[in-house]
């Protein structure tokens, strides 16, 4: 990877369509590598995830041509919300695959274009509309559902679920990409008003505008390009059942650092874990030569759509046991060293965990989103997110290995890459 | 303003910061200030138009019929894999293990939450109907969930994982799989 841009997520942007956007990001990206001019660059891939949001079909082409990007290669990839974690893995297999030696990752969301609850249906037509949408189609209910069964089988606390929302909005206090920017407490995303129990609206993410940008390139190419090049060391996509009712309940998928003996009465993945998850991190992680994520990893730029969800997948990443993810966020693991939540946290920073403020305070715009972590990962481990950021301190002092994980569904699509030093 | 409308705008009713409700009304406008200097345009507000979108669709439920045939004749229908010794609860006809087809059997009409939400909020078409309760359920002697409405609790507070429930049906069939629902057994 050689270069990242993001257009600022905001509730709505009524002042640019979805091509403007996505130019923004792209010359934000070439902005920071002028070296490269747009006759190197062999295609592109683009990702937007809803034909209803953006009521244009073929929009793809329509971005790529705004950026002058033809008549090269281009392609649409969608998959719910992991839709720009597979844009972002697209662009790295037409670069493996010696296809290009540099290619355009562009992804978008317009989700102002209707009102909250019609977004909610759009999003739960990704759902089995013969028998899961009409029930009562709704995300949020689905991931309560889902956080109710981890509660039951690992006692997992309201409050550590509120923990994590507390994290990701303070965080986002110094990222100036960000939608939600504020200081709350646990009392404060309790109290706040109930969207499906026990989920509050802090305890969820917001629909957002916006695009992003990545430009990867062949190992060559990338270093004629940039000084800080960031390798791509492993990439992994799961997949799992569309119907969360038809989860199997078997034996868990063991990590390198786990063994069969630690779930001897756990019925796996049930509706309480993500089995894609699992299986995209150790695609990764074998690629990547990692067995021992939490010690071997610096951050993790996660998909928080939902508090729980961030909970559940500190679990699949192995960055913890399964049952443990509740635990691992009381105890401070996922904070970052350096930044006052206003609480006391025995083992802060061992593993900061969406530095960015993730979705929850960064906003979702989904086809954007999963390109968004990659180029706030890329900043990290090159070390410029004071200059990106206009301050600095969200840089971890040791950032040399990144993981960026996208999630869709109730866990259908999930794809983990492992970004590192490549200088 | 129709009654649906208004319940439609009211999602933060119980919000704590008092504010006005934001309506989807507006103006009609026919003319619109246009500068003589065009020099000026990029800096001109951006104009938002309004209008519906809507679609009739002939559905079809294709292999899946007859589990909809079954809720208008008050029995609920799984398929089960001979070979996998499998019962999808939520039925398919297709084993994803062995790839064989399935065959169509009768499920319990009694069976267990095996876990819960109720929704305040919602997608538009279910908003009118919030809070509603949402349960997957779970049956002796099958292995996987059905997903379906619990009604007859007043909220989250009087559901249990593990509580029995029993099935019920709608008298007039909507051919939806909200034609069964459940209620505390």
């Amino acid at each position: 990877m050689v270069s990242g841009g993001v257009s600022k997520f905001v509730k709505a942007r009524p002042d640019a369509t979805f091509q403007k956007m996505v130019k923004e990001a792209f010359d934000y990206a070439l902005g920071d590598v002028p070296r490269l001019k747009t006759d190197r660059i062999d295609g592109s891939v683009g990702s937007y995830f809803s034909d209803h949001f953006t009521r244009q079909l073929m929009a793809g082409i329509m971005a790529t041509d705004y950026l002058g990007l033809c008549p090269k290669p281009n392609k649409r990839i969608e998959g719910g919300g992991a839709t720009g974690g597979l844009c972002f893995q697209a662009a790295w297999e037409s670069v493996a695959s010696g296809r290009m030696n540099c290619c355009v990752a562009f992804g978008f969301e317009t989700m102002s274009r209707v009102q909250t609850w019609k977004g909610n249906e759009f999003i739960a037509l990704a759902s089995d509309v013969n028998f899961d949408y009409p029930v009562g189609g709704f995300y949020s209910g689905y991931y309560a559902m889902m956080v109710n069964r981890h509660i039951h089988e690992f006692g997992t606390t309201l409050e550590q679920m509120a923990m994590v929302s507390v994290k990701n909005h303070r965080n986002a206090c110094f990222n100036p990409y960000a939608q939600k920017r504020k200081r709350i407490t646990i009392r404060d995303v309790r109290n706040a008003e109930m969207v499906a129990y026990p989920l509050t609206l802090l305890d969820i993410c917001v629909m957002s505008d916006g695009a992003a940008v990545c430009i990867l390139a062949d190992e060559e190419t990338a270093f004629q390009l940039a000084d800080k090049p960031v390798r791509i060391t492993g990439v992994g996509t799961g997949t799992d059942m569309m119907r969360m009712a038809d989860r199997p309940r078997g034996k868990v998928i063991l990590a390198p650092n786990e063994k069969e003996s630690d779930y001897r009465n756990l019925t796996y993945p049930g509706v309480h874990s993500f089995r894609a998850g699992r299986s995209a991190a150790l695609q990764a992680y074998r690629m990547a030569g990692i067995r021992d994520p939490l010690r071997e990893i610096d951050f993790v730029e996660l998909h928080d759509a939902y508090t729980s969800s961030e909970i559940q997948t500190y679990e699949d990443l192995a960055l913890c046991r399964y049952g443990e993810g509740g635990r691992f966020i009381e105890e401070g693991h996922p904070f970052l060293p350096r930044i006052d939540y206003g609480m006391k946290l025995k083992k802060k920073g061992t593993i900061p965990v969406n530095p960015s403020g993730g979705l929850i305070a960064c906003g979702h715009p989904v086809g954007a989103t999963g390109l968004m972590q990659a180029v706030f990962a890329f900043w990290q481990i090159q070390g410029t997110i004071g200059r990106h950021f206009g301050s600095g301190e969200l840089q971890l002092k040791k950032a040399e290995r990144g993981l960026i994980h996208s999630h869709a569904g109730t866990g259908t699509y999930v794809t983990v890459s492992i970004l590192e030093r490549g200088w | 303003m129709s009654k649906k409308r208004a319940r439609l705008t009211k999602p933060t009713a119980q919000h704590r910061d008092p504010r006005l409700e934001e309506v989807m009304t507006g103006t009609t406008v026919f003319n619109v200030p246009f500068p003589a200097d065009l020099s000026t345009l990029k800096g001109m507000s951006p104009l938002v138009i309004r209008f519906p979108y809507s679609v009739e669709y002939l559905h079809s439920y294709g292999q899946d019929s007859p589990f909809f045939a079954g809720l208008a004749n008050r029995k609920l229908l799984g398929t089960r894999c001979g070979p996998c010794q499998y019962t999808y609860a939520t039925p398919r006809l297709h084993c994803p293990a062995c790839g064989r087809e399935t065959d169509w059997t009768e499920l319990p009409q009694e069976g267990r939450v095996h876990t819960f939400t109720t929704c305040y909020y919602g997608s538009e078409e279910f908003l009118k109907e919030t809070p509603f309760h949402l349960i997957l359920v779970e049956f002796d002697g099958v292995d996987t969930l059905l997903l379906a409405r619990l009604i007859g609790v007043a909220g989250p507070e009087e559901i249990r994982i593990e509580m029995k429930v029993k099935a019920k049906f709608r008298r007039n069939s909507q051919l939806k799989t909200t034609d069964v629902y459940f209620v505390p057994a």
